[in-house]
């Protein structure tokens, strides 16, 4: 398993997952990714879906399921998740371009309208990446969402960026 | 000599819940501290925990800490900083150094709350300056606000190598990679991912050779292990760090437990030698009782309730709750205590706690 041996999972894993939305779904429009995938003792998740979208249940230790016709993408769970699992995409941006919404705890935060690198889930640069909103409410508690714009091929590969500001 | 009911050793996480469950049920409580303020490790682990909202998931453990202070002080707890305990006499009479100078503390019950130690990892080299616990590296830069080096190696991929590495890339230091002697990754999987993502990597069946430098560390020899765990000749690597952050794994901080006679047992699952315990928390020594990282290995989360189940046993067996009260209290406790050691991660801590327990049962005092 990838998660075990490199840290990260690969796209056959994340497929596996009950929380990753199907590939018919993430064509419709926005919908979270929840790419958790060890029974740990974790759900804030499921009580910060104001839709009831997501269901960790008794043990806490189950995974989280995504009820994918529930999921409005509305990116409320993604700050509250401990893990930093949870994502938002929208194949549905624009003709060809995506966009990804991401937990991002690192200083400088990156502005409205600059230019950054995608990074993939092993931190590899894989496409030029915009950024288009960045939320940092007080109730995200000091876990800023970042949405970027990408390419729709990158849009289940992008999972954090990098500044190119020297 | 000084006297107060309850004596608990730690203001960390699992110290702090037993003085706060105990005083708010009536007892007169001591809390000592060997440090300016309590909190043990709380005021370092500045990510959100996991969990359920009953044990603030989603909440970071510096926040719960401010928490559990200001609950220290509503409740009354007497607390006593810069006072290191030294020895436990009989009938539960505690030598401490308060602020420079000798004391004893007799009390009627006493929880240790000392916390964990960190395993040191020796290899050619280390002690070169700049070879650090992950625990000191963690002051530093979360507490101090000052970063070890600019290059680290991180050797350990447990929780506490991921939490801290991605603690050091916050703080704008490169960790350069994370060594893992074992095949796999040890910690959380999104742990591992966060600092993945931001493109560290993490070499498994891999560790630290040897660190070279004339005064500090320069570089690192790393070797590929077999699955025996041999170095693999021919396959050593130099790579140019300034740190080396060793993170090991912890065990139990037990001494005042052995001073005073406990009985112990080997649970690798809990970190090592751990004190025996029953489900009151309670040793093989009458009144001297547990909670926290010192019972056995876990995290803070499961800390906060062992403390809370030691604190609301002595409160019992001082009379301030009646059995009835103290009983519902210790289930809701448990059933938190079962929710975080379920899973693959939880369930070698459950089996080593119930083998703890059991070796405690029909225990004559």
């Amino acid at each position: 398993m990838a998660l075990l041996k490199e840290g990260c999972l690969d796209l056959e894993e994340l497929k596996e997952l009950p929380g990753v939305p199907s590939g018919h779904r993430l064509a419709a429009g926005p919908v979270a990714v929840i790419e958790c995938a060890q029974e740990i003792p974790c759900n804030p998740c499921e009580a910060l879906c104001p839709h009831g979208a997501i269901t960790v249940g008794q043990p806490i230790t189950r995974l989280p399921v995504l009820d994918e016709d529930k999921c409005i993408g509305c990116g409320l769970c993604i700050a509250g998740c401990p893990g930093q699992a949870i994502f938002v995409v929208d194949e549905t941006h624009a003709e060809g371009r995506a966009t990804v919404q991401l937990p991002y705890e690192f200083l400088p935060l990156p502005e409205k309208g600059e230019v950054v690198n995608g990074l993939n889930r092993a931190g590899e640069e894989v496409c030029e990446a915009v950024v288009l909103r960045i939320q940092n409410p007080r109730k995200y508690d000091r876990t800023p969402v970042i949405t970027v714009e990408v390419p729709t091929d990158c849009a289940m590969e992008v999972r954090s960026l990098s500044l190119r500001r020297d | 000599m000084r006297h107060t009911e309850v004596a608990v050793v730690g203001g960390g996480p699992a110290g702090l819940s037993a003085a706060i469950e105990a005083a708010s049920a009536g007892a007169r409580v001591t809390l000592v501290d060997e440090h300016q303020r309590p909190g043990g490790q709380l005021f370092k682990q500045i990510h959100k925990f996991f969990g359920s909202k009953e044990h603030r998931a989603g909440v970071r453990g510096i926040d719960i800490g401010t928490q559990l202070l200001q609950q220290v002080e509503a409740s009354g707890v007497q607390v006593m900083l810069d006072s290191v305990v030294w020895g436990i006499f009989d009938e539960r009479v505690l030598g401490v150094i308060h602020e420079g100078r000798n004391l004893l503390l007799k009390a009627e019950k006493v929880i240790l709350a000392t916390g964990a130690t960190e395993n040191a990892l020796a290899f050619p080299g280390w002690t070169l300056s700049g070879v650090m616990g992950a625990g000191a590296i963690q002051t530093l830069v979360n507490v101090q606000r000052v970063l070890p080096g600019k290059r680290i190696l991180m050797v350990g991929s447990g929780n506490v190598g991921l939490i801290v590495s991605y603690q050091l890339l916050q703080a704008g230091a490169e960790v350069v990679g994370i060594v893992e002697a074992a095949p796999n990754v040890g910690g959380y999987g999104v742990h591992a991912s966060k600092v993945r993502r931001q493109g560290v990597p993490i070499w498994t069946s891999t560790t630290v050779k040897e660190a070279l430098g004339a005064e500090k560390v320069e570089r690192a020899v790393l070797v590929t292990l077999d699955d025996k765990w041999q170095p693999i000749a021919g396959t050593e690597r130099e790579i140019k760090v300034d740190v080396i952050c060793l993170s090991c794994g912890l065990s139990p901080l037990a001494e005042l437990a052995r001073i005073a006679g406990c009985e112990f047992q080997y649970l690798p699952a809990l970190g090592g030698h751990v004190p025996l315990h029953d489900h009151d928390m309670q040793t093989s020594v009458k009144g001297l009782y547990l909670a926290g990282d010192v019972a056995g290995i876990e995290e803070a989360s499961t800390a906060m309730e062992e403390g809370r189940l030691a604190g609301v046993a002595v409160a019992e067996s001082l009379g301030y709750l009646s059995a009835a009260e103290a009983r519902g209290k210790k289930e809701a406790i448990n059933r938190r205590l079962d929710e975080l050691r379920e899973g693959p991660f939880g369930c070698a801590r459950r089996e080593a706690k119930e083998q703890l327990c059991g070796s405690m049962a029909g225990w004559r005092y």
